[in-house]
């Protein structure tokens, strides 16, 4: 297989790298990909967009910088804005449907959304929305077995918080096979 | 002297999914690295924090400091004292530093310096690469001396080096530069640590001589001196200025030439033996890149794309860029008629005059640059790879 490029976007503090990185790190520690992470780190990914970027293949990555992704994952507007554009002909985008109008990205790309936030307040912390989307994500690509996935939220997530972190992962990846059953109208 | 294992307290053994920063940081504690100070500076701030967090749980301390230049010398009273120590900074804590490197060279003070390059000059782009310091490390301080310097191209080896770092420091006594780039250092990748009883540890060099009889400068046949435990009665002093062999002050000519002859003999007499190079493809290479760190993964790509296009190219990576592999490169320059080398790197031209000098007259070199902030896109090295094999080809005709 040839490389495949994704990369997550959103504003700071909702734990967009985060999410990035466990989906990293279940591709990387459980089913053997090799991943290369990088991370926005000017002055300009404070406060604003930021994002991370991997590229995940199954040879050794050289090139560590993504330049156009095959998926990419926006949970703000202004990621959505600035980053949509770079989306490959017959990408797939993911949004954060509450937070993202999704109102220019390129044409033939396939869209999905995911009220993350919504089904993170249902569990009484809407912070976890981050691992909802890994969920989420989990499902819609199929890049990584939900059990490599779930292992890697254990994982990356602070002591004491895993029960929290693994339901909103388990409502995020319910929501993302729900929406393969039944093709959204968007 | 009989190499060691790691203790098994500061490794953390496993498949871990790290970035260039933090994985420096478990090869220093992997290496025995106890004692840092420093004086954070992006991007190389995650290694001591890190650390910071890592080293109190196994027996261990971490000071920030008012500058670098303090940071860079109490590394060295650790060292002293016992301690196996280390600083990290970048471009512009690094020329702070510089006096103490010398310091280091000098009293022959085994300590790792960490630069994780940024763009420069001056305080220049902090969160973006480049590999400008590579002549800073090489000749920065005043006076003749020598250093190693090494240069990974992946958190793996950020891990794998920073011990290798360590091992050198102790077995020369001379200060290791571990020269990242911000690259490498904030990206995250696999990185398999593996237990500590594979992996080497170079320890502490340690006389046997009584007190009477020891001189904290007399060198072994390897020209490096052995030294004594502090706290165990051997008195010494150790001086930057012009030593002898007992380490009080003897500033004429001939001690001059004595000590620093040595301090320069112990790496140049070693540098065959410390070459550490990848090579590529250069069985059958017209064109060879030449590239260190995160550009040689780059130049790596460039290869495979010169191939895909017909041309023959190839790469060599040396690991250890100080000193410079030049047997290997004056062997493979007089094998055969090379169309060109091109050295790939994220400056104006560095290591470039270092390959330039050692094959001028058998090779024609071509320098592929970069001012850095970003790495090179494979295709701009792959432009100069093609550059050289039509020079070359326009000539033969």
């Amino acid at each position: 297989m040839s490389a495949v490029e994704m990369q997550f976007g959103g504003f700071g503090g909702q734990g967009v790298i985060l999410a990035g990185m466990t989906i990293g790190r279940g591709l990387v520690l459980y089913e053997n990909y090799h991943v290369s992470l990088t991370q926005s780190f000017g002055p300009e990914a404070r406060g604003s967009a930021c994002s991370c970027q991997l590229i995940v293949s199954r040879e050794p990555v050289l090139y560590p910088y993504m330049t156009n992704p095959h998926i990419l994952v926006a949970l703000s507007q202004e990621a959505y804005r600035k980053f949509s554009p770079n989306l490959r002909p017959g990408g797939t985008l993911i949004i954060e449907e509450d937070l993202v109008r999704p109102d220019g990205h390129p044409e033939g790309v396939q869209v999905y959304k995911v009220p993350a936030m919504r089904l993170a307040e249902e569990l009484g912390r809407k912070m976890v929305l981050n691992m909802v989307l890994v969920g989420f994500f989990t499902a819609i690509t199929g890049l990584l077995q939900p059990e490599s996935a779930r292992r890697a939220v254990t994982d990356s997530v602070p002591p004491g918080t895993e029960a929290l972190n693994l339901a909103a992962f388990d409502k995020g990846y319910s929501c993302g096979l729900a929406q393969l059953r039944v093709p959204s109208p968007a | 002297m009989k190499r060691t294992h790691a203790d098994p307290s500061g490794v953390l053994t496993g498949k871990h999914f790290l970035d260039g920063d933090q994985a420096c940081c478990e090869g220093a504690l992997a290496a025995g690295c106890r004692f840092a100070a420093g004086y954070p500076i992006t991007p190389s701030t995650e290694i001591v924090e890190r650390f910071a967090q890592r080293v109190p749980q196994i027996g261990g301390m971490f000071l920030q400091m008012e500058d670098e230049l303090a940071a860079s010398i109490a590394i060295q009273g650790a060292v002293w004292a016992g301690a196996k120590s280390f600083t990290v900074t970048s471009g512009p804590g690094f020329s702070l530093m510089m006096e103490h490197i010398g310091y280091a060279a000098m009293t022959e003070t085994p300590c790792v310096f960490v630069n994780v390059q940024r763009g420069g000059p001056s305080t220049g782009l902090p969160t973006l690469p480049a590999q400008a310091d590579m002549m800073q490390a090489r000749w920065g301080s005043h006076g003749d001396y020598e250093i190693i310097a090494l240069c990974p191209n992946s958190p793996q080896e950020c891990f794998d080096l920073t011990v290798h770092a360590f091992n050198l420091s102790e077995q020369f006594r001379v200060p290791v530069l571990v020269m990242m780039d911000e690259c490498v250092g904030h990206m995250t990748e696999k990185v398999v640590i593996p237990p500590a009883e594979q992996i080497e540890v170079y320890p502490r060099r340690y006389t046997t001589l009584p007190p009477a009889e020891y001189q904290a400068f007399k060198a072994e046949a390897d020209l490096v001196p052995q030294f004594a435990r502090a706290g165990e009665g051997y008195h010494f002093h150790v001086t930057g200025l012009t030593h002898d062999e007992h380490g009080y002050p003897a500033m004429n000519v001939e001690p001059q030439r004595r000590l620093v002859t040595r301090l320069m003999d112990k790496i140049r007499c070693s540098a065959d033996a410390l070459a550490r190079n990848e090579e590529y493809r250069l069985e059958d290479a017209d064109v060879v890149v030449i590239a260190y760190g995160i550009t040689a993964r780059v130049a790596m790509r460039a290869v495979q794309m010169a191939r895909e296009q017909g041309v023959r190219a190839g790469l060599l990576r040396p690991l250890v860029v100080w000193p410079f592999p030049q047997k290997r490169l004056r062997e493979l320059a007089a094998g055969k008629n090379f169309a060109g080398f091109v050295v790939a790197e994220l400056n104006c031209g560095q290591v470039f005059y270092e390959v330039e000098r050692l094959v001028a007259g058998h090779v024609p070199v071509l320098l592929e640059g970069h001012t850095g902030g970003t790495v090179h896109k494979p295709e701009q090295i792959l432009d100069t790879i093609l550059r050289c094999a039509n020079v070359a080809a326009e000539v033969s005709r």
